[in-house]
């Protein structure tokens, strides 16, 4: 996890077409810049970015579910709920599913656990356009080739 | 239509806040509820999940967009309504 640079997944775990969930690896480093301001002499991981986590593993869902012709924007959050205080090294996994694919949107219904234990949940609404071409796309190639996203799976499933 | 109008109605008035009884047939959902697009997919997903169906809002926007249609053919009530109890008639057919 680069949090910085909002690189929030380090790998996709499991990836089901078939029941529409995702299941991936977010490591939280244990030195950050942001561990400094938030907050001085207690590091924690911002409530903020582990919903970024959320709406990172369900984007890459939904592009999967798309087959890269489409792309999600968070657009709204729903009973959102922050359960513990997440600490630096601390290795997470965020779960998704789509529970529901409109017309130029999805929602899904996500959530964080660290070794077993519930650390926060969220509905999430995404506005779903057609994929942006030139350099946007060419970045998320990248990202998809560092976490492992099964391209021929998906290009084939 | 009658009862699909009460469900949409109650729908929105449920999910913007919005007084039921200041929503008729005849509302624009835009111009006179006020009713923006990011709320609109709220209303959309909640009138997708009751009626089992997908309102088809990209193609309308389209439309919309391309001088092909009016918002009123879509967005007035009584006409949403008319062409939600069509797209679950397709559903059943």
């Amino acid at each position: 996890m680069r949090i910085e640079y909002f690189q929030l997944i380090d790998r996709i775990a499991d990836l089901n077409l078939t029941d529409l969930t995702i299941r991936v690896e977010a490591n939280v480093p244990t030195a950050s810049t942001i561990f400094e301001g938030h907050f001085p002499g207690r590091p924690l991981m911002p409530g903020v970015l582990l919903i970024e986590s959320m709406a990172q593993a369900s984007g890459w869902l939904i592009i999967a579910r798309t087959k890269f012709t489409r792309m999600p924007f968070l657009a709204a959050l729903k009973t959102v709920k922050l359960r513990t205080f997440v600490t630096p090294g601390t290795a997470l996994t965020v779960s998704a599913k789509i529970a529901h694919e409109g017309s130029g949107f999805a929602v899904t219904e996500a959530s964080i656990e660290a070794d077993g234990k519930k650390i926060c949940d969220a509905e999430i609404t995404f506005r779903v356009v057609d994929f942006p071409q030139g350099e946007f796309r060419e970045a998320m190639e990248q990202v998809a080739t560092r976490i492992g996203f099964p391209k021929e799976t998906v290009a084939h499933g | 239509m009658s009862s699909t109008f009460d469900t949409v109605a109650t729908i929105i008035s449920e999910t913007c806040d919005i007084p039921r009884d200041t929503i008729k047939p005849e509302s624009h959902a835009i111009d006179d509820l006020g009713i923006d697009s990011l709320d609109f997919l709220d209303i959309a997903f909640a009138i997708d999940k009751a009626f089992g169906i997908k309102l088809p809002l990209e193609q309308w926007t389209q439309e919309v967009n391309d001088g092909k249609a009016t918002t009123e053919q879509y967005f007035v009530l009584k006409n949403l309504c008319a062409r939600i109890d069509g797209l679950v008639a397709a559903k059943g057919a």
